[in-house]
């Protein structure tokens, strides 16, 4: 074999290949936390690179001190904690009962939920619904649509199919029924999947501002911080089209520190919990046996 | 079809009428059916009903009308779009960015979990995946804004270097060369490491022995990822892949939101970015917009029936 392509060569290269996979992976974020720490004028003369110019924390000063910044976070929080919550309760009493195999009908509603992951109806049938509803401009627009999700009602009802019945059939004897089964046996059991569900969902609801833009068109107390990130993104955009200076150093600069700070703000929270969701998710990709 | 009841030891209901047997499951799991009632009302409310408002596309609404409108058009909508060049362009850049997206994406998982699965040391093993799950979990608010960012003319980075080097520097996201590589190189970098998951998990189930037996009969490392590691994660690929093109339609609208603007729309338009604009910024064609939501979806469910039905032949997988 050749020398060059010996395996001991093949290694090294291999940890150095990986070492750049990891920075230029890292390599945005770290680029945005600089950005976040520097002097506007430096970033607009496009001087920093991965350590903060003049580091100084006035764009958090100044993005803390905006009224509307952390009214969109605190509401992000709220539609976190309460829509992870409601989305939980949910889950469980629709996974509970069907991963029962001699539920009557079990199979059949089951089927009906998978099929709502390859066809739904759509932006605007959606989106009238909630008109008809009367959530539009309501928090519960951004609570309630997206509570129950059929992948995780899958992955939900794998896992208590996989505790020993003998376990729910001896709480049973001793008196208990389903819910009572449910609550104190079963779901002590699932804590790991429920975490991970949950944090899952709570990750979703973080993220999301697609929801906020189309139900919440009117209601500026009520918006997530994320919509309020893509606010000031389109803010610097059309600053620099109206003024049709498409390079103009001014157009954009203030905006670019303060941009960088939000980012930072609303990822530092998912940097923090995501590393823990993957240890079941990997599991939760290979249930992929839909069929149950 | 194990029957574990405890209450009922009868055995079978052959001889029973179905209101009977209807009866004695509701007595007997009377509990677990009222906790599916909620869960039931909001498939039927939030999944169902929208299901059944896509008769709107079929109907004229009226402007604050009711949700399925108020008068039988037929097809007119779907005509009125399949008749408009406009639609067309938009359709083809739908199917090629999802198409080459799939295409130019699929190999980095692969190839990344092969390399890393010949990193011995676990600690680094895990630090290396767990940094590379990280851009799947940002909000696509954060990414756009980071793209856009790198890419500005005057303070980017990415320019910067460009200008380094001597380079003039480029207007990317106002450019319609750019768009398609911009979307993505963005995708590579989002979902490499998390789709990777599924061939680590695939590789970790590669039976030793046949490594070993490679071993003995003189094989090189080469030579075992070559005939053994590699055949062993095929099934994994094939139905990876047969899922993604099932699924191949679905593209990253709401990235596709965030980065294009007037200037790109020949490019960038794609069919979910066109419907939104149809019903919430340019006008609010509700009818039409449906109709081509209808047409989208009709199309991504026959895709993923082929892919499937294709994988179900080949493979011993299938979604159903």
């Amino acid at each position: 074999m050749n020398r060059v392509f010996s395996y001991k060569n093949f290694r090294v290269l291999n940890s150095i290949l990986m070492l750049i996979l990891v920075i230029a992976t890292l390599f945005p974020f770290l680029y945005m936390i600089a950005v976040s720490f520097s002097d506007y004028r430096a970033v607009g003369r496009g001087e920093v690179f991965l350590i903060p110019v003049n580091p100084n924390i006035t764009s958090y000063t100044q993005i803390l001190g905006m009224s509307k910044f952390y009214m969109s976070y605190l509401n992000t929080i709220f539609y976190t904690i309460v829509g992870t919550a409601i989305s939980l309760v949910l889950t469980i009493i629709c996974s509970y009962p069907l991963s029962k195999k001699h539920l009557l009908g079990g199979t059949v509603i089951l089927k009906l939920i998978v099929f709502t992951m390859f066809f739904s109806g759509g932006l605007i049938p959606n989106f009238l619904l909630l008109r008809d509803l009367d959530f539009i401009n309501k928090i519960w627009a951004i609570l309630i649509p997206g509570a129950i999700s059929a992948y995780n009602v899958m992955i939900m009802k794998t896992f208590f199919q996989g505790i020993p019945s003998a376990l729910e059939d001896s709480a049973r004897i001793d008196g208990l029924n389903d819910i009572g089964i449910l609550v104190w046996i079963v779901i002590p059991l699932s804590k790991a999947i429920l975490a991970t569900i949950g944090l899952f969902v709570a990750v979703w609801i973080w993220n999301d501002w697609f929801m906020a833009l189309i139900y919440l068109p009117k209601a500026e107390n009520l918006r997530p911080v994320s919509l309020f990130l893509r606010n000031i993104v389109y803010g610097a955009y059309n600053q620099i089209r109206a003024g049709n200076v498409l390079d103009s150093k001014d157009a954009n600069t203030v905006p670019e520190t303060i941009q960088a700070a939000t980012i930072v703000l609303i990822s530092i929270p998912i940097i923090i919990v995501y590393p823990r969701i993957q240890k079941y998710f990997a599991k939760g990709m290979m249930i992929g046996s839909i069929k149950g | 079809m194990e029957d574990k009841n405890l209450t009922l030891p009868k055995k079978g209901a052959q001889g029973v009428s179905k209101s009977s047997v209807i009866k004695t499951a509701l007595k007997k799991d009377l509990l677990l059916y009222l906790l599916l009632i909620l869960p039931i009302a909001y498939f039927i409310i939030f999944k169902y009903l929208p299901m059944y408002g896509i008769v709107l596309s079929f109907r004229h609404y009226k402007p604050g009308g009711s949700m399925i409108g108020d008068k039988w058009m037929g097809f007119t909508y779907f005509k009125l779009f399949l008749k408009d060049p406009t639609f067309w362009n938009v359709f083809k850049n739908t199917v090629v960015l999802s198409f080459s997206a799939l295409i130019i994406g699929f190999p980095f998982p692969i190839i990344f979990a092969l390399l890393l699965n010949e990193v011995r040391n676990t600690k680094a093993k895990r630090f290396i995946q767990t940094a590379t799950y990280l851009p799947r979990f940002l909000s696509t608010v954060v990414v756009a804004a980071m793209i856009r960012s790198m890419l500005s003319p005057s303070s980017g980075i990415v320019n910067q270097v460009i200008q380094f080097f001597g380079g003039e520097s480029i207007y990317f996201i106002m450019k319609k060369e750019w768009f398609r590589p911009i979307y993505i190189i963005s995708d590579i970098w989002q979902f490499m490491g998390w789709s990777a998951i599924i061939y680590i998990a695939a590789l970790s189930g590669v039976d030793e022995q046949l490594y070993e037996a490679a071993h003995i009969d003189g094989a090189g490392r080469w030579k075992q990822t070559l005939h053994v590691t590699i055949p062993g994660i095929l099934p994994t690929i094939m139905i990876t892949l047969i899922l993604n093109v099932g699924n191949t339609l679905q593209v990253g609208f709401e990235k596709v939101l965030m980065l294009y603007n007037r200037a790109i729309y020949d490019v960038a338009d794609i069919l979910q970015t066109y419907i939104y604009r149809m019903a919430f910024e340019k006008s609010t064609n509700y009818s039409l917009a449906t109709a081509i939501g209808l047409f989208q979806a009709l199309i991504s469910l026959t895709l993923l029936w082929i892919t499937n039905t294709i994988s179900k032949k080949f493979t011993e997988y299938s979604l159903w």
